[in-house]
């Protein structure tokens, strides 16, 4: 901050202050493009300069190590790493064996179409008149889902073999050139030696990787291929098959004449305001709470502390579920006023409260109900760091004569943005996914026959949006996935800013 | 052996750092003293005890507010009369009866049962996952180690359900007789677990290099550094690591219902999703209060585990932003 800042009238200092955080925010996008580019060239030249070793490998080789690059581990095994070179061959023939007779007809069954907007498989299911029974008999047909399954298993198992047969090549060409310098090469124990010693990364990654790549990574995919397919209950399989329809699932969110853009853009907007609502409730009120505990006359510190944090101990099954229980209207059951709070508010201010019958009711109800759970919670994040606020700004602010109510915004909350500045994003971005807190308490309910199509209701997110397009009785899966990559985008610009923002990442690069 | 004494007595601070509730409290008392001995001109101090009164009186008034809602669901589960709705916050008649219920007429054992065995598998395989990713992403220096951290960061950016339809279809394949089953839930529960390696990352950066370096001079492998020197350092974030997955089994309703949707027998679920169907319409009537008697069994270990493991979890979240 410049001199000509202190010369500014308040007025130009708040405009100069916007501008500026308008300009970092750019400055972060362009220095995360910058990135992404820089990282995308290195990726390409990185490819580039393999393919010109493994060309140069194969063009200065001799004869064995040439024969190699089509039978892999010959080279191993005339030149001493026989292990080796068995384990080469017989990934290479488990390779063949996989393609021919399973994996290369469900990558072309899976993506002969692609382009063409054609069928997942090629036989649907339906019925064949057996002419010697004189009955229909059921033809079963492909399941495209699993064929898109398998396809994308092919194509992470190929693009393993690459990686795989690009290692072999090399060693081979390195083999050769140890026997020309007459340099012995490794035995296969030493290798094994060497998986718990320099190689103890590939040892202990192996298994977490293999649990990460089945389960999530191969499943992540094909659910986002699937936004480019018409997968819904009509095209359920295993009876039907579904087809390829390239942007057709996005154009309809965002252009389409039905009703579902504008319950897209609803669910969107309320999966922002909760977000917002949501974090900033809860972390000003937590940190108002923690200064008070903080205090130096309270007493009882521990037991308030305790008693705050049982809220969020308590599992939220439990704990949401009383509360949306609490708040019930009772569902018109003869004789029941309802769940306790209700009645109290029915009681003491003859209002009937409409949650989850009235939208907006039922929202201020679960942002207040967020508060019970949340506020404990940014309590617990905040006091240590209030400790850690230097004692001397306060001293010489009290010196001054400043206020409690000044000290508190110009001391004590700049300080707190600035150091829980990363956690509040990610507790937004927590927030746009709070599944729980929505689904305990509401269901998502109340739903509304005009404003909302496709199962979505008034108080449903995003994500528990997805979770009903995937559960529900009218499956929709390929808005699903289109929702899910939605929710990854906006999920990815809030993490950038974090990213950007936080010097504990940047401190990796001069990682030791 | 002098820097080893002199590391350990680092990571000592660091484990001192962690209980933080116990340094504030100190820090507290220590200024009090100091303070009390000061004299104080009267205005002050009739300012400083008002402001204390109201600030006592607030917080047990919101103190009281917070634990209502558990009072609440505790004493419902001695309440005699039935159904769902009752007009008073006591009961107007206590009873056992509902515990006694839980334990003999449903099948709440066998769901404590088999969220137990869950719970064990799952959190001894995250528990060995993201030991061994935080150590390697922490300690090794290899080519793909920048590569994966980003794709990792990236996959865990992406909500975890949105694959669970894909995953599904993957059990449907790998365990064709029993894909709506305790393996398949343990396997939901642990084989991402790779991608929450952050917080034992941190741990493990924290841990003195010099100690590797000093075994790998003494000719330590890897292996042995790991499992010598790191391991038995590291036994706070060991324990975490333990406890939060086996906690997350006892809480989750959205992966138990998907696996388990369409289960006829209600003896294969867990917990939650056990506890839930007690509330939905149908059934709530006949079972809030044993749903709350059930509640109050599930609900107390657990608190007792997260009030334990409070500061460690504290740390965890705001390292990397206290950091900063």
């Amino acid at each position: 901050m410049n001199l000509d800042y202190y010369r500014k009238t308040p007025w130009q200092r708040f405009i100069y202050k916007i501008s500026r955080f308008f300009k970092n925010i750019g400055k972060g996008f362009v220095g995360f493009f910058a990135r992404i580019f820089h990282a995308i060239v290195g990726f390409f030249t990185g490819i580039g300069r393999g393919f010109k070793e493994f060309g140069q490998n194969f063009w200065y080789g001799d004869a064995l190590t040439k024969s190699s690059h089509f039978v892999l581990g010959l080279s191993h095994l005339f030149r001493g790493q026989i292990v080796r070179g068995i384990i080469y061959l017989l990934l290479e023939t488990a390779f063949v064996f996989y393609m021919v007779f399973f994996g290369g007809n469900y990558l072309a069954m899976c993506f002969e179409n692609f382009f063409g907007g054609g069928n997942v498989g090629r036989v649907e299911t339906h019925d064949f008149w057996n002419e010697e029974d004189g009955v229909y008999d059921k033809v079963v047909g492909d399941n495209s889902f699993l064929i898109l399954l398998y396809g994308i298993l092919t194509l992470f198992v190929i693009i393993f073999f690459i990686i795989c047969y690009v290692v072999a090549t090399r060693e081979s060409y390195e083999l050769e050139q140890y026997r020309i310098i007459g340099k012995k090469p490794q035995n296969f124990k030493k290798d094994i030696n060497n998986l718990l010693d320099n190689k103890f990364h590939i040892t202990l990654l192996s298994l977490p990787m293999v649990g990460l790549f089945v389960f999530t990574i191969v499943p992540l995919v094909t659910m986002i291929l699937i936004a480019f397919t018409n997968y819904d209950a009509a095209h359920e399989v295993p009876q039907h098959l579904f087809q390829w329809v390239g942007l057709d699932n996005f154009k309809d969110l965002f252009y389409g004449s039905t009703n579902l853009g504008a319950t897209f853009w609803r669910v969107l907007g309320w999966t922002l305001l909760w977000a917002v609502l949501a974090t900033f409730t809860s972390y000003i009120f937590g940190m108002l709470l923690a200064m008070l505990i903080n205090r130096k006359g309270i007493k009882f510190k521990k037991l308030y502390r305790t008693l705050f944090v049982a809220t969020i101990a308590v599992p939220q099954f439990v704990s949401l579920l009383i509360m949306s229980k609490m708040l019930d209207t009772g569902g018109g059951v003869l004789g029941s006023g309802g769940g306790i709070i209700t009645q109290l508010i029915e009681s003491i201010f003859d209002y009937h409260l409409k949650f989850g019958i009235d939208i907006n009711t039922t929202r201020i109800c679960i942002v207040l109900v967020n508060m019970w759970i949340g506020v404990p919670y940014s309590m617990l994040m905040c006091s240590g760091i209030l400790m850690n606020i230097p004692n001397d700004l306060y001293e010489s602010a009290r010196i001054d004569g400043a206020s409690p109510v000044r000290r508190f915004f110009k001391i004590t909350l700049p300080y707190m943005l600035f150091v829980t500045g990363p956690y509040l994003i990610t507790q937004f971005i927590g927030n746009i996914n709070n599944f729980n807190v929505i689904y305990l308490l509401s269901g998502g309910g109340p739903g509304d026959i005009i404003l909302y199509t496709d199962g979505a209701k008034g108080t449903d997110l995003l994500i528990t949006w997805l979770y009903k397009l995937s559960l529900g009785i009218d499956r929709n899966y390929k808005l699903a996935s289109v929702i899910g990559i939605l929710v990854f985008i906006i999920s990815a610009v809030f993490s950038l800013i974090v990213y950007n923002k936080s010097s504990a990442v940047k401190g990796e690069d001069n990682f030791q | 052996m002098s820097t080893q004494n002199k590391n350990k007595k680092t990571v000592d601070q660091r484990t001192q750092e962690l209980t933080n509730w116990k340094k504030i409290d100190q820090m507290e008392a220590e200024i009090e003293k100091s303070k009390k001995k000061k004299k104080r001109r009267g205005g002050m101090r009739f300012r400083r005890i008002f402001g204390d009164t109201v600030g006592q009186i607030s917080l047990t008034v919101l103190s009281i507010i917070w634990i209502i809602p558990l009072f609440y669901l505790f004493v419902q589960s001695f309440r005699k009369e039935p159904g769902a709705w009752s007009p008073t916050f006591f009961p107007q008649e206590w009873t056992l009866d509902n515990y006694k219920r839980l334990f003999t007429e449903t099948k709440f054992l066998q769901w404590c049962g088999n969220t137990l065995l869950i719970a064990v598998c799952s959190c001894i395989i995250t528990a060995i996952f993201v030991l061994s990713v935080a150590y390697v992403f922490s300690r090794m220096k290899f080519k793909a180690r920048k590569p994966m951290m980003n794709v990792m960061l990236i996959l865990g950016m992406f909500p975890g359900f949105m694959s669970m339809s894909a995953v599904y279809f993957l059990l449907k394949i790998l365990l064709p007789n029993n894909y709506q089953s305790h393996i398949s839930l343990i396997i939901v529960y642990s084989a991402g677990a790779a991608l929450s390696y952050y917080i034992a990352k941190g741990f493990f950066d924290t841990v003195p290099k010099s100690l590797d370096e000093a075994a790998r001079i003494d000719g330590a492998s890897r292996f042995r550094t790991f499992y010598k020197i790191i391991l038995p350092l590291s036994k706070s974030i060991i324990i975490y690591t333990i406890l939060t997955s086996f906690i997350a089994p006892w809480c989750d309703y959205i992966f138990v219902s998907y696996i388990m949707a369409g289960v006829p027998d209600t003896g294969m679920y867990t917990v939650s999703l056990g506890m839930y169907k007690w509330l939905e319409r149908e059934m709530i009537q006949q079972y809030f209060t044993t749903f709350c008697a059930a509640a109050v069994i599930v609900a107390t270990p657990i608190t007792g585990l997260f009030m334990w493991l409070q500061k460690y979890y504290v740390e965890g979240v705001t390292g990397g932003a206290v950091k900063g």
